[in-house]
Formats: C-alpha cells, sequence, structure tokens
C-alpha cells in the first residue's frame, strides 16, 4: 500500500509543469491519505533519494532530484 | 591593514555611539578572513545600487533534514567570489540560552573554521544564527555539532521552529510553570516536526512563566504557553504599609530611590478592572476580577505575589504581519496544570496539528486558518468547549450563526412544499 502510495506521489510531480511542489500539492496525488500518514512516506522519499527539500528560510517545497541539481544551482543555473 | 574593497557608505554606521556591526565584520576582515572581505564589498554595492544581492533559498542541507539550513548565494560572484555561497546554519539554542563559556568559545572556534565567523546570537525565533557557510562545509559542520558539542539543528522551512522560553524558574519570582522543562520536553517531543517539514507553514511554540510575557509569545507564537494563577494573589499587608510609608522602594527600585511613592495614583487607579482598594490600612484585591496585567506586582513585588494554584493559559494563532496582518493569539485553554510529563497538552497538540494539516492553505500561518474557518470550527477540532474566557471582544450585531447540527430538528426545508402551504 506505501509503496503503491509512494509511486503516485513520485508519477504526480512528475506530471506536473512546476518544478517545486508544496507539501499539501503532494497530498493530492494521494487524497485517501490522512496528511500525517502522508507525511511519513513523503519523508520516506526523500531518504530515499527519490524526492528532494527546496527551502526558501521560511517555507519548504519539494522537488524531483534531477530538478534540484546543487552544482546547478550554485553555478546559478536553477 | 587596508581592506580589499573601500566601504565609505559601510564606514557611516560606525560613527555613532552605539556598538558597529560594520566594526566587527572589520575587524575579522582585517586577520584575513576572506568572506569578511567580500561581505563588505557586497554590501557597500548594495548600499550603492540600493538593491539586494542576495539570492533567496536553496537545496542544501544536511542528510535527512528538512530544516536548519538556509541555502544563500550571492548573484555578484564574479565580484565578490568569497561569498558566493554564503549558507546560513540555525542551532537549536538550549532552553532559556543557559550556555557554558566553553560551548560558546567551541561554538566560536568550529565557525570561525569552517564558517565566516560570524553569528547572530540569537535570532528572533531564539536559535543560534550562524552566518555564511559553503554547501561542502555543511556536512563536517553538522557533524561536530552533533558528536562534539551536543547540539542541534533547530527549526527552518515549513517546520516547528525552535521552543523558546523565557528564564522561567531559574531567575525569576513571578514564574508560574517551569518554562525550561517545557521547552525542553517540547523540543524532543516533537523531534520529527522539527527536523522534517510536514506544515503549510511555519508553526512556533513559546512559553513564558508568567503574564508579563517576556518572550512575547502573545504577538509571536503559534501556540503560546504562558504561566497563570487560579487562586488569589498573595498580599503581605506589612509590606503594603512599607511601601506607602516609603520604607521600601517601588519598582524593585527601578525609578530610583524615591520617597514618593502613591499607592492611589500608581496602582489603584491603574488597574485595568478596578478591581482593587486601599483603604490606608489595607489593600483588598477582588481577584475574580483579575485579568493578570501584573501592574500592582511589579510595582509592589515584596507586597504581591502571583497565587499558589499556578498553571498555564495556552493561546493560539499570533503571527507577524504576511498574509493578513498582525495579530496577537487568542485564548483557547483559559487554565492547565502543566506538569511533567505535559500528556494532556501534548493530545491537544497532535488533534490541533491534524487539522492545520488537513485544511490549511499553502503559507497559511494557523491564525489566518482560525481566522478563516471560524473559531468554532477549531474548537470542534481540538474537541473543546466555547467558554466565555476564550472572547476576545464582544460581538458588535445580534446575529449569531448556528451550527444546523446544533438545534433540534435543523432548518433545512422543502421550498416546494412550504410554497403549496404559503401560495405568493
Amino acid at each position: 500500500m506505501s509503496a503503491e502510495a509512494k509511486d503516485k506521489i513520485i508519477e504526480y510531480v512528475k506530471q506536473q509543469k512546476k518544478s517545486k511542489l508544496y507539501f499539501n500539492d503532494l497530498c493530492k496525488a494521494v487524497p485517501e491519505i490522512k496528511m500525517m500518514q502522508a507525511k511519513k512516506l513523503v519523508n520516506e522519499l526523500v531518504s530515499e533519494g527519490k524526492l528532494k527539500y527546496w527551502s526558501s528560510g521560511s517555507t519548504t517545497m519539494y522537488m524531483l532530484p534531477s530538478e534540484g541539481d546543487v552544482a546547478k544551482e550554485e553555478e546559478g543555473m536553477n | 591593514m587596508a581592506l580589499k574593497h573601500a566601504t565609505p557608505m559601510l564606514d557611516e554606521l560606525e560613527k555613532g555611539p552605539w556598538p558597529s556591526f560594520v566594526s566587527d565584520v572589520k575587524r575579522l576582515a582585517a586577520k584575513g578572513n576572506k568572506m569578511c572581505e567580500d561581505w563588505l564589498g557586497l554590501m557597500e554595492l548594495s548600499f550603492k545600487e540600493k538593491e539586494g544581492h542576495w539570492k533567496h533559498g536553496g537545496i542544501v542541507g544536511v542528510f535527512g533534514y528538512g530544516g536548519g539550513v538556509i541555502g544563500r548565494y550571492c548573484d555578484r560572484p564574479d565580484l565578490f567570489p568569497n561569498v558566493a555561497h554564503f549558507h546560513t546554519m540555525r542551532v537549536n539554542q538550549p532552553s532559556s540560552k543557559y550556555y557554558s563559556s566553553d560551548v560558546l568559545r567551541k561554538i566560536c572556534d568550529l565557525w570561525d573554521a569552517k564558517g565566516s565567523g560570524l553569528t547572530n546570537m540569537h535570532g528572533s525565533t531564539g536559535d543560534i544564527v550562524l552566518l555564511g557557510t559553503t554547501t561542502d562545509q555543511l556536512e563536517p559542520l553538522f557533524y561536530e555539532l552533533t558528536h562534539e558539542l551536543g547540539m542541534d539543528l533547530g527549526g527552518s522551512g515549513s517546520n516547528l521552529r525552535s521552543p523558546e522560553g523565557c528564564l522561567g524558574m531559574s531567575r525569576c519570582e513571578w514564574a508560574c510553570i517551569n518554562t525550561q522543562d517545557i521547552i525542553y520536553d517540547l523540543t524532543q517531543e516533537f523531534q520529527d516536526a522539527l527536523h522534517r517539514p510536514m506544515f503549510p507553514y511555519k508553526f512556533k511554540f513559546k512559553s513564558s512563566g508568567c503574564p508579563m510575557d517576556c518572550v512575547a509569545a502573545i504577538a509571536r507564537a503559534d501556540c503560546s504557553i504562558i504561566g497563570t494563577w487560579r487562586d488569589d494573589i498573595r498580599i503581605d499587608q506589612d509590606a503594603v504599609k512599607g511601601y506607602v510609608g516609603g520604607e521600601i522602594v517601588p519598582h524593585g527600585g527601578a525609578g530610583g530611590a524615591r520617597k514618593d511613592f502613591d499607592i492611589q495614583a500608581e496602582v489603584i487607579n491603574l488597574c485595568p478592572t478596578n478591581c482593587m482598594a486601599y483603604d490606608g490600612k489595607t489593600l483588598k484585591i477582588e481577584n475574580k476580577d483579575c485579568v493578570r496585567c501584573m501592574h500592582c506586582i511589579r510595582v509592589m513585588p515584596r507586597a504581591l505575589r502571583p497565587g499558589v494554584d499556578t498553571g498555564a493559559t495556552i493561546l493560539l494563532g499570533a503571527k507577524a504581519p504576511i498574509l493578513e496582518g498582525a495579530q496577537l493569539s487568542s485564548v483557547v485553554i483559559p487554565f492547565i496544570k502543566m506538569e511533567s510529563p505535559y500528556t494532556e497538552f501534548k493530545e491537544f497538540v497532535e488533534k490541533l496539528w491534524d487539522w492545520w494539516m488537513e485544511n490549511g492553505k499553502n503559507r497559511e500561518r494557523l491564525g489566518e486558518m482560525i481566522q478563516r474557518l471560524s473559531l468554532r470550527e477549531l474548537l470542534k477540532a481540538v474537541e473543546l468547549e466555547p467558554d466565555p474566557r476564550m472572547v476576545n471582544t464582544p460581538r458588535y450585531n445580534p446575529y449569531i450563526f448556528y451550527d444546523p447540527a446544533g438545534v433540534p430538528g435543523g432548518w433545512e426545508h422543502d421550498a416546494v412544499e412550504y410554497r403549496k402551504r404559503h401560495q405568493a
């Protein structure tokens, strides 16, 4: 169940035009799951390297690793 | 020693009578700190052009954490290569900010070696803010912080932020709750929320030991835990006479050694609910009308003290202006004992977070959501009954929004059937 839900989240992120998504947006991929449970799945995805955090300092967003390249960001590419 | 960049505009900030952060940074630059040299040049450029040159946010962090590191990049690395990366690290402060000098030295030594050497003690949330390091130093810094100093990163982004409390019982005779223990306990209990983002936006706990609210929880915290008492203010009538007779100096001596204390003008008449009276012999307080402003206790600390049946008032929803303007928090639990292990309070918090996570919009603080969805919805979610003490201001109009479920029989009706009985 959780593996299936995690796949749904990743698929949902891949379909979006925006590269950075809020946690609430990720939850739209798995509306049948409570937010607290979804949070655990999203954190597992981060630990597995399938999602990355992006933080402005005040707000946190999520992105695919392919979008979030530190080297590119530091060259001013992202 | 001449610095790398001329800074005529920044130099103006060294001319006042106050301590200057520019002088501090120059001192580090003069010792050969290259980050500080370029930081001065970058700031001078910003002052000259009246434009900022920092880029906001990024993906940098330490493994497993979604907060505590804030990516900062300079948009003129061609001119100032040593501050091309200038990330901020937030370090969770110990309860009430008690450190040993040994730990402070170690933090500074660590930051001199792996960062810019610039610190902000403390940020407004309470964290130690370490300003300026590079991406490759983040993991080594984190390792030393946690393994050598026994410290941890604080909250940032959509996390629980580092809980913050006043000095409490360690220094203050008015503390009604053990703020240090509460803050430490909440920090340990909610580690996951502190390090792994889950909320629509930031969430802050702040705890003050008494209604004086020295950490300004009521103005800044999504959840304020403010010490209070529910019995009577303790009165030492002999000490009251001592103040009136000029034997004891009011305000703990803060106004100098004065002999002209007027209890009627300075205490009785200033009580916001007029619940005090002094007949020349005895001071009386109508405790049921006391709103815990603590003015009388502040003026005559040897004569008046908070009661002994102490606990906390829980308030929700304060914030600085982003979406809806600044607002103070509102009473939600008028009195709770707040004794370790704080189980009742933690259960309340879990229900509150469930509701906020399910209903909050992106970048919407809890107080804004309560404003949007109503206090009634909040009370349903956290399973509390309405109480007159939750009312900030009585309503100006007589209309009350009832919930259909709360009215026997509801009020749904069939318009077609109605028209059959009431022809136009």
